[in-house]
């Protein structure tokens, strides 16, 4: 589900697993994310990219079936900048979805999972328009 | 940062691109900067590593978000006295249309400045100015100059 992205590849993104409407991704560290080089904490723009790539797997994982699927809308809270050298975890959960729209909580973390690094809440437009494989049409 | 204390202790201007490249993630992703005066346009440049979709294709909604989130922190370095590289608390990321295999462009404006929160506005566009592929706002901590 991750290989075909080529964005998740180059930063190292992995499923660890996957169940109905949640998927658990890994991120292996890499002083190419790092976003703050005094200290070696990785970029908050990576840990968007963890959790909107899960978010949208879980997303996947609740349908069932592969229809394409776009971001509508992401809020990331930052609770504490995570340790260098570490690997981050991520963990998300499709908890409802409607004709249109699936809704997604999500948390980022490195091993303890009621100690976030990260949280998030995110909406997805289900059969994104502007898809070669979508039913509504192209608008741009 | 050191590069950005120096500036402050020495009451100079801050080479924006030289900070940015020290952030070893933005030159990952291909960030560049183009300051005219108090006017900054942050420039991702388009490479295959930063989609999301091939299918579309389309960039990555994390490479937009960390693109918008890095534009923010460096208006930030820009207008206030942050001596250390300001910190997100919360971000909010409106994906308003797919971004395209192109060059990809941003803005932000501090729409308050406290004593240490900033909320900060920032937003993402490719050919059209007036037609975004992505809009931010978020709140960022400030620490300013001993």
């Amino acid at each position: 589900m991750l290989d075909h992205v080529p964005h998740a590849k180059a930063v190292g993104l992995a499923i660890v697993s996957v169940e109905k409407g949640v998927a658990v991704v890994k991120l292996p560290y890499d002083e190419k994310l790092v976003g703050n080089p005094d200290t070696g904490v990785v970029h908050g723009g990576v840990i968007t990219t963890l959790l909107d790539n899960c978010c949208g797997i879980a997303v996947g994982m609740a349908l069932g079936e592969m229809r394409p699927i776009a971001t509508l809308d992401l809020r990331i809270d930052y609770m504490k900048p995570a340790t260098p050298k570490l690997e981050i975890l991520a963990r998300a959960e499709c908890y409802k979805v409607t004709a249109n729209i699936a809704f997604v909580r999500a948390s980022a973390y490195h091993a303890d999972a009621s100690d976030p690094i990260a949280t998030a809440v995110g909406a997805f437009m289900l059969d994104a328009a502007g898809h070669p494989k979508s039913k509504s049409k192209a608008t741009s | 940062m050191e590069l950005l204390q120096r500036a402050r202790d020495q009451g100079s201007k801050v080479d924006l691109q030289a900070l940015i490249d020290a952030i070893p993630y933005c030159r990952f992703l291909g960030i560049e900067v183009d300051r005219k005066g108090s006017e900054l346009t942050m420039i991702l440049r388009f490479d295959r590593k930063l989609i999301g979709n091939p299918m579309l294709p389309a960039l990555h909604g994390g490479v937009i978000g960390a693109f918008l989130e890095t534009t923010a922190i460096a208006q930030l370095v820009l207008e206030t006295e942050a001596a250390e590289l300001p910190k997100p608390v919360d971000i909010g990321i409106d994906y308003l249309r797919s971004g395209k295999p192109v060059d990809t462009y941003a803005r932000a404006v501090i729409t308050k400045h406290g004593r240490r929160v900033c909320n900060v506005r920032a937003e993402a566009w490719q050919d059209e100015h007036s037609r975004p592929i992505a809009a931010l706002h978020g709140h960022f901590l400030i620490k300013p100059k001993d």
